[in-house]
Parts: C-alpha cells; structure tokens; sequence
C-alpha cells in the first residue's frame, strides 16, 4: 500500500528515521564508551565525543596479560569459539542435508513417522533435555571438555533438516530421474545433483549456525569449567560479572569487538541473511 | 516386504541414520529421563531414589517457582503484543513504497544481530542509575529516570522495552510477507470503496495472519525460556528477585544447587505449560486465520 501524498511521505520518513536512531544509538554509544579513558565514562552531562580517542582500549582489552587485572584473554576466547565453529559447521551441513535428502527424496516405509518425530522435537524446550545430556555427559567424563558442545553437531538437528528438507522438494524429481538413468546410485544423485543445487539453502543453514554458535552463552555456561577454555560469549560475561560495574570503557571495547564480526558477516551476505529470515519465518 | 521395498528401507534408513543416533540420544532418552528424574531425590552425585511426586508438590509451595513463573509469564504477556504491533507497523511503513527501504531494514535489522551477552552489556551501561545515558537524556526533558536495574518495579519494563530494540529480526519477516500479498487484491478492495485501514482490516492483516500465528508462537516459546538476558543483567534476579526468570532458576536448581530432580520436574512443567499455551493460541486462532486454499 503506497501514500502518494507528499506530506504523508514525509511523515513515514520522519518515523523511520526516528525508528533508524533509536535502533543505532544503543550501538554508537557502546562504541563511543569504547573509546574514552575511564574517568570520561563517568562525566555528567555525559560527552558524545571523546576528549581523548583511546584506540589503546582495544589493546588492552585483547592482550591478556595476567599481571594486571581487568584484562581478558580475549585471544584464547576468539580461538575457542572459532574451535567450536570449525569443528560443527560441516557436522551440522552433512548431517542435516543426509536425513533431508532421505526425508525430501526417497520413499521408504517409516519416513513419515520419522518426520512426525522430527517435527515434534522442535516443540521441546530446551531445559527439558538439559538435565538428563548433563547426567550422560557427566558420565561420559566430558563436562570441562569441549565435546558437548560439537559431538551432537554430526548428528542432525530438527530446524536444519525441516529447512532443507522443504528446499529439497522444490526440486523437479526429473533432474534425479536423469542421473539414475545414467547409472548413478543415490549417493552421487544426492552429492553432485542435489547439493549443488542447494547452495542457497546450505548458505542459510551455515550462516544461521555460525551466528549461533557466536552467540551461544548457555551451552558454554553449562560444559565448560576452566577459564581457559571460555568462548568469548562466556568470557565476556565471566569478564562482567568478576569486575562489575566499573571498567565501563574495556567492556564496551570487548563489547564492540564481540559485534563487529557479526556485522561485517551480515553486510557480506546481506542477501542469504534476509532471504533465509523471511523463508524460516514464513513457514507457518 | 517385497525385495525392492527392503533395498528403499535400507536406503532411507543409511541416509537419516546420523539423525536418527541424534533423535535417539539428544532428544528422545533425555526426555524419557527427565520424566524420570523428575519423579526422584537426585543429586547427580547419588543415584536417583524414587519420590513420586514429590517433585511436583513442593513446587506447588515454592514461593520462588510462582514468582518466577509469574515474572516470564508478565514479560511474555507484554513483550509479545508490544513486539507484534512494533515490528508489524514498522513493516507496514517500509512496504509504503518508500525510498531507501533497504537501508531502513538493515538498520533495524542490525541490533538483532547483536549477541545476547554483548546486548546485555550494553543495556547495563545504557540503564546504569548513575552514569547511565537514558536516564541523563530523560533529565533534559525534565524527567528523573527510575532506577531501571535497581527497582524491583522497572526491572521487567526493562526487558521488555530492550526486547523491543531486537524486533527487526520480525521486521525482515513480515516485510516479506507483505510483499508477497498480491496487488490485485488491494485493487479489488478499491474497487469496493476501501480505504487505507479497509485494506488493512480486510485484506493485509487476514493474508498475514498464519505468519503472524506462527511468530507469536515462536516468540512464546521462546520467551518461557528466555536465560541470557535476565541471567547476565539480574544476577540471582535480584532485586527482590523481580527479574528471576522460570529459565534462570530451573538453571540455578540444577547445576549450582545440584537438584536435578527439582529442575526436571520445573522442566517438565514449562514442557507442558509451552504445549499447552501453543494448543490455546491455535484454539484461539482457529476460524480467524486465512490459509490460503483452504
């Protein structure tokens, strides 16, 4: 529904615009914070520009050093976190489009019985299956290892699988008819028919997997013990929570450095992120 | 079974085999052992004795359980409609045919991108008492801010209002579900004589509703176990455990306090309580969502 009238065009900028601030300025004074000596972050009236460009925050903010206090081993948490990215990412894109493919494309008796359960597991919260993957990995000895937060990536994923699944059936069954006429079995119509064509929604999956394994806090909370072994997400929460209120300006530093990955990876696949939020948000 | 039926079985069965270990382990055993937990003494460091339901009755009596229920429930009852209306009109005013509309959606787009720790972080320090920027901008319009974080009264207007700050995520969602309602419509309903709200009485938001359903529901569920937030911003959900969220102390019963059976059996209750609003919603709907062919 368009306005054609020019003041009501006016107006619908007007809100947006001031919509647009309100969505930025929550973001431009963190990196402002970010950027001033200690004593500036307690000025009143506070100061939108910073007398003193602290660049040296994010210095000391990265660089762990363990003689003086109120620094975060911020490499060691990147390395973490890019530990857990690397070793789920093709997990979850393997086993994902397997039990996709065998869903989306091939008839057996019990498939559907198998997707009823699929469907279902989306529904169960998940502080319902915490205490009892607690209990199995205690067992297990894994608690302060990173094993549970990456073995369950190789063995599929409800969402995932719905997600591919529904992208596998748009899929003309002629292009896998061809190919099985040619002689290839299922495997080689799955691996160079069905997934290249599915590029798209494996760049979804993929891209959604890393934002969430960027931004996971509970996982991490429950496994990991050691300090050592923090993802960032933890380790800056651990970092908060050990010196409180004060150092306002190596918080926001951290802070920045935590989003700054997030956007850049948002602005370079601007197109699959909002392609892939409006086809997961328009299943119902 | 014929033969070709049992190589199709063997098939099928090798390529959802990964999932079906998944299915097996992660999902079905845990929630077959939480119901059992949930009916035992259990401290992880003994086996679990059998209690009945125990469980269950002392939560009935546990002052913090029904404080913490009824904080998310206060939250979610009005974090979901304010969300809706936000998110939808704000859609509603980019799909108007205005310039710039993508630049608009990746802006609002952007603080929903933001981590949960790091968003934490940064309404800490916009909401701090004393040097916190809102309140200070609120005394220029001659407006002495609440102690957002120190009042028990403002903690959950709080969460609420910064759950408004990530409804962009919404934004991208029903846009393109606006886009994709047909033109034709809109010119039919013209035809008729509709006017601006017409239209959206009576063709967009009918057209939008199973969308609308849907993220009300994945917006409910995901509020009854909303953690991060709360749990990083109201440690102990403190004060006056005004912000102890139903997530935060299931949380707190397992692992600090090691009382799994209590936390199973909490679990087992948001398990129901999230079925049960989820049938209420589609109830509620039933007749008042527009499926398309039916």
């Amino acid at each position: 529904m368009r306005f054609t009238h020019p003041l009501a065009r006016l107006v619908v900028h007007l809100i947006l615009i001031a919509g647009a601030l309100l969505c930025l300025l929550p973001l431009a004074w963190m990196i402002v914070t970010s950027l001033k000596p200690i004593e500036e972050t307690m000025t009143s009236p506070p100061t939108w520009v910073p007398s003193a460009w602290q660049w040296r925050n994010y210095y000391d903010a990265v660089i762990y050093r363990a003689d003086v206090l109120g620094y975060i081993p911020f490499l060691r948490y990147f390395r973490n976190t890019l530990y857990l990215i690397v070793m789920t990412l093709p997990g979850v894109l393997i086993s994902c489009s397997l039990a996709a493919y065998g869903l989306a494309r091939l008839r057996w008796r019990g498939r559907e019985v198998v997707f009823g359960l699929t469907l279902a597991t989306l529904m169960i919260p998940f502080p319902v299956t915490m205490v009892p993957l607690y209990v199995l990995f205690r067992e297990l000895e894994w608690i302060g290892t990173f094993r549970p937060l990456w073995v369950g990536a190789w063995f599929g994923g409800a969402f995932n699988i719905f997600l591919l699944r529904q992208f596998f059936l748009t899929i003309p069954e002629e292009l896998s008819d061809a190919a099985r006429v040619d002689g290839a079995n299922e495997w080689q119509v799955f691996a160079r028919i069905i997934l290249p064509l599915a590029k798209p929604a494996l760049a979804v999956v993929a891209l959604f997997h890393v934002m969430a394994v960027w931004n996971d806090f509970m996982g991490p909370l429950i496994y990991l013990q050691d300090q050592s072994q923090f993802t960032l997400a933890l380790g800056l929460q651990a970092y908060q929570s050990q010196h409180g209120g004060s150092e306002w300006n190596m918080l926001m530093a951290a802070s920045t450095i935590m989003v700054a990955p997030v956007i850049v990876l948002f602005f370079f696949t601007q197109r699959t992120f909002i392609q892939g939020i409006a086809a997961t948000g328009l299943k119902g | 079974m014929s033969r070709q039926e049992k190589q199709r079985l063997v098939l099928g069965l090798a390529f959802v085999s990964p999932w079906l270990v998944g299915l097996a382990v992660f999902q079905i055993y845990p929630i077959i052992a939480s119901l059992y937990f949930s009916l035992c003494d259990y401290s992880v460091l003994e086996t679990p004795t059998f209690i009945g339901l125990a469980n269950y009755a002392d939560l009935l009596g546990d002052e913090v359980f029904w404080q913490a229920l009824y904080n998310t429930l206060f939250y979610a009852a009005f974090a979901l409609p304010l969300g809706l209306v936000v998110s939808f009109a704000t859609a509603l005013l980019l799909n108007t045919g205005v310039r710039f509309m993508a630049v608009y959606r990746t802006i609002y787009f952007l603080p929903s991108l933001v981590p949960a720790v790091a968003s934490a972080l940064i309404w800490l320090w916009l909401l701090n008492g004393k040097y916190g920027v809102i309140n200070e901008g609120l005394l220029h319009l001659g407006i002495e801010g609440p102690g957002w974080l120190s009042e028990p009264a403002w903690t959950k207007p709080s969460l609420i209002l910064m759950s408004l700050w990530g409804v962009g995520h919404a934004v991208v969602i029903y846009l393109a579900g606006l886009q994709d309602v047909p033109k034709q419509l809109y010119e039919a309903a013209e035809l008729d004589g509709a006017g601006w709200w017409g239209k959206l009485w009576h063709v967009t938001i009918p057209l939008m509703s199973p969308v609308i359903l849907f993220n009300l529901i994945m917006g409910l569920i995901g509020s009854l176990q909303m953690f991060a937030l709360p749990y990083i911003m109201m440690p102990g959900g403190q004060p006056a455990r005004s912000a102890y969220f139903y997530a935060v102390y299931l949380y707190d019963n397992a692992l600090p306090y090691l009382k799994m059976g209590y936390a199973s059996a909490m679990a087992w209750i948001l398990f129901l309580l999230t079925l049960g609003l989820t049938l209420l919603a589609l109830r509620l709907a039933r007749g008042r969502v527009y499926y398309e062919g039916g």
